[in-house]
C-alpha cells in the first residue's frame, strides 16, 4: 500500500506519521507543499503541527497552499484522506470537513493521554478494530470541535462523527471532555467516510515503550483494510 | 552622529575606568557604533568579566568530552559516532519584565545554540523559579513564563521532557527561567563557530533585523529598579514558526560540505557573532550594514549592530557556495544576504551606504575585554539546631506528610507539564514528573535520560556544600532511571558580583561544583553565568540549575519511580542519619530556620550510584527514586502515588527517631524495590560493596503504614499532591 505524508512549512510530526506508516508495511512518501503532485497513493496524510506558524489561523494559510488541490481532487474521488491535529485544522479550512477548531476551553495547550470511543465502524479507518475504546494521545491548543446546529444534526444522521472524548469505559459525558468540544467529537468524517480529520495521534501510540499501544490498532486495521 | 562622552559611556552600562580604557586602547574616541559595539562586548553577560577566572577552575574534561565550554554548546560521545550536543541559558532578566516573550525567546535561544552545531534538537528542559505564592506577581509571571515554553517548543516540534519548578521569596523580585536543549549530531559532522580563511563570503540568513532587543545584554547585566517596565522594549520577540524553518533550512545545508563556520545571533546580535568568529578564527572581518535585511525602515548602524532580533544565524561560507545555500534558504522562505567577507586585517570593520562607520582590532573586543578579580568573602557553616523530643511531641506522621506533600515546592508539577508537548518526535519514553526525562536515540537501542536540578536552599546555607549536592543530585537522577551519567551543563544564577557576599557564593558554590563532577567523573561541558540577579538591593538564592545527561544503552532496561507490584521489598540504599536542617520538614513542620545544608560524602555517593547501576545491568531492581527534598516518606509517597500501590513500612533501626528518619535530607540515598525471590541475592550484592542498605518495607495494598504510627490511603494523598497546583493556578 502507498501513502503520502504533506509536508507544509511548519509540519512537526511529518516524521512521527512517517515512521509509523512504514512500521505498519506503507510504502510512504514525504510530498513538499509546494509541490503540483502527489504520487500514486491509497492515502494521503495531514500530519500534525504548526503549518505556517498557525498564523491567521490553524490551518488556514495550508489550506490555500499549491498542493491541497490535488488533495481535494483526490479526497473527491473518494481517495482515503486522514488529517491529524494540525492535519484535522487544515481539512476544515480546506471545507472537506464541516465544522472549526476553536481555543481549548480552559486557554491552556493541553498534552495528555485521553480516551475515545469509536462511534461508527462502518469505514475503512476503524472496520476491524475490535476495541470500542481507544487510548490515544493529544496535543494542541485548538482542538475545540465545533460547528451550527444544522451542520451537527447533519453530520450525527450522517453518522459521520468518528471518535469521541471519553473515560475507560466509554462514558462521553461532559467531565470526559477535555478541551470544550461540542458532543466530546475528537474526529469526523466526511459523508462518504473516506476522509478523516481526528485530534488525536495514533502515531505517538505505536510502542509499549511510548505513550501506549492502541495507535497500533489503528493502523493494522487502516492497513488491512486497504 | 552624536558626540560619544564619559556620560554616554556609563548610560551604556559601561564603568569610567572601561571607558577610558576603550579611549586607551583606540587611541581616539570611540563613535556612537563603536561604543555600542565596545558596551555590548564588555558587559558581564558577554564578557564573563567577573567569572572568567573561576570558571577556569570548572572540571571539563573526560573521555567522553567531545567538546567542552567556549562553543555555542559541549558535545559529548555517546557511542557509535552518535554524539549529543547539549547547554543551559538563563532569561531571568527578560523573562521577569515579559513572561512569555521571555521564556519563549529563552528557549528559541537555546535550540539555535544546538542546531548551529549541526544538531538536530531532541528534547528541552527548564529550570524555573518564582517568588513567594503569595506574592502579587508570582501567578502572572508562572502563567506566562509557560505558556511562553510551551508556546515556543511545542511549535517547533521538539518535546518538553523534564523540568524543575521552585518558589522562595528571594525570587520575587527576579524570576529565573533557565532553559536547556540537548540535540543529536554525528560525531564526525558537528560544526563549530571558528572561521577561517580569508576573503569567504560571511552570510546573513533567518529573520530580518529589527529594533527589537537593543541592549538586551546589558539589560541583562544589570540590577533592576523602580523603572523596570520602562526596558520591556529591550525584551526580544521571538517567532518559533521560524525557527522551525531556520532549523530544517541550516541541517540541509550542513548535509552538504558548503561551510566554514556559523553562529547563531543570540546576546549582542551580529555584534557578538561577528566578531567571535573572526576572534576564534585569528581573523578580520568585513561587513557592509547596507546589505543586512532589515525589518524596519532607517535603521542606523548602531541599532543594526545591537538588535537582539531572533532567529538569525551568521554563516561563513566556502567561496562559490552562495548560489547552492541561497536556493536552500529560498525553499525555506528565509532572508538570505552576503553581507561581507572574512579579512586578515584583525579587525571588525563596518560599512554603512559605501562609508566606514567603525572599526575595532577584533583582540580589544574578545581578549583585551575587563577581566576582574572581584572580592569574595568565605562563607561559614552554620551552627547545627539542636532538636529536643519536644519539637516532635505532638506532632503526627500523617499530618506532616501531607502537609509536606502539598508544599509548593514539593507539590505535583502536572498543571506545567501537561502544556508542553513532551511525545512529538515519537521517542519520549519516560515523561516529566519522574527522575529525568528519557528519549530514545531515534532508530537505536540507546536512549539518553536528562533533567534540570537546583538546591538554592542548600547553596544559601552553605555555597560550597550546596554546590556539590546539586551535582550530586543531577547524578542521582540518571542513576535512578538506570542511565549512567555522562556530563553536565550549569547555569549559574547568582546575585550582584560586585557585593562580596554574593560573589563568594558563586566562587564556592563553583569550587563544590568542581570537587563533586571531578570526583563522579561528570564534567562541566557548557553553561552560562548570569548574575545581577537582584532588584532594589535585595539578591536572589545562588542558585546554580545543573543540567545533566546520561545514556542508556539500552532503552529496554529502563527504570521508572511508580511502585510496580505487592509483595516486593523495598530497600533504602544509603546511610539514613536523620539530617533535618534546611529540610522542608525543618521548614515547614518544625518552623526552624537555618542549620547546615546535609553533608555530601562522594565517596559514598559514587558506590551508592554506581551499585545501582550494577544491580540494574542484572535487572534485578523493578523502581529506583532517588531521595532528595522531604525525605524518605516523601519519596515513598511519591512512587506510592504514581504506582497507584502502597507500602507497609518495617520498624526502623538504630538511633534516629522516626520524624528524621523519615524527613530527614541525608544525601547520597535511592529507594529501590526488589521481588522477593531477587531479595538475597541484592542484598549479599550490597554487602560485597559495602553499601549501606535499610529493609524500608513491603508493597501492599493501596495505602501507607507503619505500624500503629501511620495509616493513610493513597487515595487520600494522593488529592492533595496532585491537586495542588492546579487550584492554586485557577483561584
Amino acid at each position: 500500500m502507498k501513502s503520502s505524508v504533506i509536508i507544509f512549512p511548519g509540519s512537526n510530526c511529518d516524521r512521527d506519521m512517517d515512521v509509523a506508516l512504514k512500521k505498519f508495511g506503507f510504502e510512504n512518501k514525504m510530498v513538499w507543499h509546494n509541490d503540483a503532485e502527489i504520487p500514486k497513493s491509497d492515502l494521503i496524510v495531514l500530519p500534525g503541527g504548526f503549518s505556517y506558524g498557525d498564523y491567521l489561523r490553524c490551518g488556514s494559510i495550508a489550506g490555500k497552499s499549491r498542493i491541497i488541490n490535488s488533495v481535494v481532487n483526490f479526497a473527491n474521488s473518494g481517495g482515503l484522506v486522514l488529517g491529524i491535529c494540525n492535519g484535522f485544522q487544515i481539512l476544515t479550512e480546506t471545507g472537506l470537513l464541516p465544522g472549526i477548531l476553536q481555543q481549548n476551553k480552559y486557554l491552556n495547550f493541553i498534552c495528555k493521554n485521553v480516551f475515545v470511543k469509536i462511534k461508527n465502524k462502518e469505514n475503512k479507518y476503524f472496520k476491524n478494530i475490535k476495541k470500542e475504546v481507544l487510548e490515544l494521545h493529544i496535543a494542541h491548543n485548538e482542538g475545540n470541535y465545533f460547528c451550527s446546529n444544522d451542520e451537527l444534526k447533519s453530520i450525527e444522521d450522517n453518522g459521520q462523527i468518528a471518535v469521541t472524548y471519553c473515560d475507560d469505559k466509554g462514558n462521553d459525558d461532559e467531565p470526559n471532555n477535555p478541551n470544550g468540544a461540542i458532543k466530546n467529537i475528537a474526529g469526523i468524517f466526511n459523508k462518504d467516510k473516506n476522509i478523516l480529520g481526528m485530534m488525536p495521534h495514533p502515531e505517538r501510540m505505536i510502542d509499549p515503550f511510548l505513550s501506549g499501544e492502541d495507535g497500533s490498532l489503528f493502523f493494522e486495521n487502516l492497513i488491512g483494510s486497504l | 552622529m552624536s558626540e560619544v562622552n564619559e556620560q554616554i559611556a556609563i548610560d551604556h552600562g559601561l564603568k569610567k575606568d572601561e571607558y577610558k580604557k576603550i579611549c586607551d586602547l583606540l587611541k581616539r574616541t570611540p563613535n556612537i557604533t563603536e561604543l555600542g559595539v565596545f558596551s555590548a562586548m564588555w558587559n558581564e553577560h558577554c564578557s564573563y568579566k567577573s567569572s572568567r577566572r573561576h570558571l577556569k577552575k570548572l572540571h571539563t574534561k573526560g573521555d567522553q568530552v567531545i567538546q567542552g565550554p567556549g562553543e555555542n554548546a559541549g558535545v559529548v560521545d555517546i557511542e557509535d559516532d552518535d554524539a549529543i550536543v547539549f547547554k543551559i541559558e538563563s532569561h531571568n532578566h527578560p523573562s521577569f519584565i515579559e513572561p512569555y516573550q521571555g521564556a519563549a525567546t529563552g528557549v528559541g535561544g537555546i535550540m539555535r545554540d544546538v542546531f548551529t552545531m549541526g544538531a538536530r534538537p531532541i528534547a528541552n528542559l527548564n529550570s524555573i523559579h518564582f517568588g513567594s505564592i503569595d506574592h502579587e506577581k508570582t501567578k502572572n509571571l508562572l502563567r506566562g513564563v509557560v505558556k511562553g515554553i510551551g508556546g515556543y517548543g511545542n511549535c517547533i516540534g521538539v518535546p518538553t521532557i523534564a523540568g524543575q519548578t521552585c518558589f522562595d521569596e528571594s525570587y520575587n523580585g527576579n524570576i529565573l527561567v533557565n532553559a536547556m536543549t540537548l540535540g543529536l549530531v554525528n560525531k564526525n559532522k558537528i560544526f563549530y563557530s571558528k572561521a577561517a580563511g580569508v576573503d569567504k563570503p560571511v552570510i546573513y540568513v533567518g529573520s530580518k533585523t529589527g529594533r527589537d532587543g537593543i541592549h538586551g545584554a546589558s539589560m541583562a547585566s544589570a540590577i533592576f529598579d523602580d523603572k523596570i517596565e520602562e526596558k520591556k522594549p529591550t525584551v526580544q520577540v521571538g517567532d518559533p514558526f521560524t525557527e522551525k524553518l531556520l532549523l530544517e533550512a541550516c541541517l540541509e545545508l550542513m548535509a552538504g560540505k558548503s561551510i566554514i563556520s556559523i553562529q547563531d545571533m543570540g546576546a549582542a546580535g551580529l555584534t557578538s557573532s561577528s566578531i567571535e568568529m573572526a576572534s576564534k578564527g585569528d581573523l578580520g572581518i568585513e561587513i557592509d550594514l547596507t546589505k543586512v535585511p532589515c525589518r524596519e525602515e532607517n535603521m542606523t548602524p548602531y541599532e543594526i549592530m545591537l538588535s537582539e532580533s531572533q532567529e538569525r544565524m551568521l554563516i561563513v561560507l566556502e567561496a562559490g557556495k552562495e548560489n547552492e545555500a541561497k536556493k536552500i534558504f529560498d525553499k525555506w522562505n528565509l532572508d538570505f544576504a552576503v553581507i561581507g567577507k572574512t579579512t586578515n586585517s584583525k579587525n571588525i570593520e563596518l560599512f554603512f551606504e559605501n562609508k566606514k562607520v567603525a572599526e575595532i582590532p577584533i583582540d580589544f573586543l574578545a581578549e583585551n575585554a575587563p577581566m576582574y578579580d572581584r572580592k569574595w568573602t568565605k562563607a561559614k557553616l552554620p551552627k547545627e539546631n539542636k532538636f529536643s523530643k519536644n519539637n516532635f511531641k505532638s506532632l503526627k506522621l500523617s499530618e506532616c506528610i501531607n502537609k509536606i506533600l502539598t508544599d509548593p515546592n514539593i507539590a505535583d508539577k502536572e498543571w506545567i507539564w501537561n502544556q508542553y508537548d513532551h511525545t512529538v518526535m515519537g521517542d519520549t519514553i519516560q515523561k516529566p514528573g519522574g527522575n529525568a526525562g528519557v528519549v530514545r536515540v531515534h532508530g537505536t537501542n540507546k536512549a539518553v535520560a536528562a533533567a534540570v536540578d537546583s538546591s538554592a536552599t542548600y547553596c544559601h546555607a552553605h555555597p560550597l556544600t550546596g554546590g556539590k549536592q546539586v551535582v550530586c543530585e543531577s547524578w542521582r537522577n540518571m542513576i535512578s532511571v538506570g542511565a549512567k551519567p555522562i556530563a553536565i551543563t550549569n547555569c549559574l544564577n547568582f546575585g550582584n558580583p560586585e557585593k562580596e557576599k554574593n560573589m563568594g557564593e558563586f566562587v564556592e558554590c563553583v569550587e563544590g561544583i568542581t570537587e563533586a563532577s571531578k570526583y563522579l567523573n561528570y564534567p562541566v561541558v557548557s553553561g552560562n553565568v548570569s548574575f545581577y540577579n537582584e532588584t532594589k538591593d535585595k539578591g536572589i538564592k545562588p542558585t546554580p540549575s545543573i543540567g545533566g545527561i546520561g545514556l542508556l544503552s539500552d532503552y529496554k532496561k529502563m527504570v521508572t519511580m511508580e511502585l510496580k507490584n505487592d509483595g516486593n521489598y523495598l530497600l533504602v540504599i544509603g546511610k539514613t542519619e536523620g539530617h533535618l536542617d534546611q529540610s522542608i520538614f525543618a521548614k515547614n513542620i518544625l518552623s526552624t530556620h537555618g542549620g547546615p545544608p546535609p553533608e555530601i560524602n562522594l565517596f559514598n555517593e559514587k558506590q551508592n550510584g554506581l551499585s545501582i547501576l550494577n544491580l540494574k545491568n542484572k535487572n534485578l531492581i523493578e523502581t529506583c527514586h532517588d531521595v532528595s527534598l522531604g525525605g524518605i516518606l516523601t519519596a515513598v509517597s511519591k512512587m506510592s502515588i504514581k504506582g497507584n500501590k502502597g507500602v507497609k513500612l518495617f520498624p526502623i533501626e538504630g538511633l534516629v527517631n522516626k520524624f528524621e528518619y523519615f524527613f530527614g535530607e541525608d544525601q547520597g540515598r535511592y529507594i529501590i524495590e526488589i521481588k522477593p525471590e531477587n531479595l538475597e541475592n541484592v542484598e549479599k550484592m550490597l554487602k560485597k560493596d559495602s553499601i549501606h542498605f535499610d529493609k524500608l518495607g513491603i508493597v501492599e495494598s493501596n495505602q501507607i503504614t507503619y505500624g500503629s504510627d501511620l495509616k493513610i490511603s493513597i487515595n487520600d494523598i494522593k488529592e492533595g499532591y496532585k491537586n495542588w497546583l492546579k487550584e492554586y493556578m485557577v483561584n
